[in-house]
């Protein structure tokens, strides 16, 4: 006679506990599933008009920024508008790829500049630019702060237009610099009285972003001339 | 069981007598962190009463079914949801001030006041009776943040919802739009509804002991 085998009341226990967690959690399991549907839902419905507003809040700028306030505010009245292309360019460094947001903006089908979004840690917290550069990458445009968390009455100028508009017109072959006070050279900028970091970090984000951004620009723009040409 | 309050007293408690900020000292993080304008405040204070009237909602609804080991879970997965759905409303339709208020949207989740709602009457009480403690409660938190904003935004900037009402010779007190303000403000008004809450139980405390003689 075969003794009895011990495995139906394991098995038992096994499907006790499975039931209990499994019945216990139906409510958490059900609404999970609820849930999750209308996030996907949500998401389906906003995400499109979330990604317009980010892209938007940058290409609202593009004219401004290469062209200047006036001229942008009279290409709006005439109704023309440039044509914004987004692209991404990666650069080497340090071993890592790092990518850039850069937009070429082109009128008539003829480049007049470039917009790049930079960014750096400055004093408080990260800075995001967009700086607007010409065509052949030597001189700033334009230059907009498009996130700062920098000290409200000190860091928080290099947003003002007073400050930004010393950037417009100045040649980046060399880097820009600092100066507290004194005579400036012709790649001076003036530090903002008792916030001198964040000024120093919004020049050294131009040049850092210019000096790398070089080679692929050119690069690009040989690119897209020879594809002009070829065809 | 006690008596669980009405849902004519749940609403009266929460503006005042039980103001999440000022007498729970509950959801302090918002209220330090996005009040130096009033703007901010009020859109703060709208995702907050949003999620709160959702959470209450869903939970009051579901009460009967909740097993005691698994109620926070489900507290925390509704309240989740619905600020997730507040995020994504904000950052779609006002696309600058989701990115002013940057991360403390998200950290609604975690916001005190929704869990405590959802656990002391939404678990407990009918839905009509949680609905009403919501709208009381969430009028409590508009409150609390925007007399806070207040102060700040008017002794900061010299501004009220961005528009000017102090002469422009007033020398802006950055410092209150600075976090240090926050602290300083949210102190100097919850000591004074504390003392003017003691003021009002004295002087019930002496009517009824005059009555009594």
């Amino acid at each position: 006679m075969e003794p009895k085998q011990p495995k139906p009341p394991i098995a038992s226990t096994l499907e006790r506990l499975k039931n209990r967690y499994i019945v216990q959690a139906w409510l958490v399991l059900i609404l999970t599933l609820c849930f999750g549907g209308t996030l996907a839902g949500v998401q389906l419905t906003l995400g499109p008009i979330i990604e317009t507003n980010k892209l938007n809040e940058t290409i609202q700028r593009v004219p401004e920024l290469i062209l200047g306030a006036d001229q942008a505010r009279k290409m709006e009245k005439q109704g023309r508008s440039l044509s914004v292309e987004p692209l991404s360019l990666g650069v080497e460094k340090h071993g890592r790829k790092v990518f850039y947001n850069v937009y070429d903006a082109k009128s008539n089908g003829e480049r007049i500049g470039w917009v790049v979004k930079a960014s750096g840690q400055g004093y408080a917290d990260k800075i995001e630019l967009l700086i607007g550069l010409d065509p052949p990458n030597e001189k700033i445009t334009g230059l907009f702060i498009l996130e700062q968390k920098e000290t409200p009455g000190l860091g928080n100028k290099i947003a003002a237009d007073y400050w930004r508009s010393q950037f417009i017109n100045k040649n980046v072959r060399t880097p820009l610099v600092v100066i507290r006070g004194g005579v400036k050279p012709a790649n001076g900028i003036d530090a903002i009285t008792g916030a001198t970091i964040s000024s120093r970090t919004v020049t050294n984000i131009i040049n850092t972003a210019v000096s790398d951004l070089k080679e692929p620009l050119s690069l690009h723009a040989a690119s897209v001339s020879r594809a002009k040409d070829e065809p | 069981m006690a008596d669980q309050p009405t849902s004519m007293e749940r609403l009266i408690q929460g503006i005042l007598p039980e103001n999440p900020v000022y007498r729970q000292l509950l959801g302090l993080c918002p209220t330090l962190a996005v009040t130096s304008g009033m703007k901010a405040a009020i859109t703060m204070s709208c995702a907050v009463a949003f999620v709160l009237l959702s959470a209450n909602v869903i939970v009051s609804l579901i009460r009967n079914l909740l097993k005691p080991h698994l109620r926070i879970v489900i507290f925390t997965l509704t309240i989740a949801t619905f600020v997730t759905i507040a995020d994504r409303i904000l950052a779609a339709y006002m696309y600058q001030m989701s990115k002013t208020l940057g991360p403390y949207v998200p950290l609604i989740i975690v916001n005190c006041i929704i869990l405590c709602r959802c656990e002391v009457c939404a678990s407990k009480q009918p839905l009509f009776t949680a609905v009403s403690d919501a709208v009381g409660q969430a009028a409590g938190f508009a409150l609390a943040l925007s007399s806070i904003a207040a102060v700040r935004e008017i002794l900061g900037t010299g501004m009220f919802f961005e528009i000017r009402v102090l002469p422009a010779s007033w020398p802006d007190w950055v410092i209150m739009v600075l976090p240090p303000g926050a602290f300083l403000t949210l102190g100097l008004l919850l000591g004074a509804v504390n003392w003017m809450g003691s003021l009002h139980s004295k002087n019930k405390q002496g009517k009824e002991g005059g009555e009594k003689t």
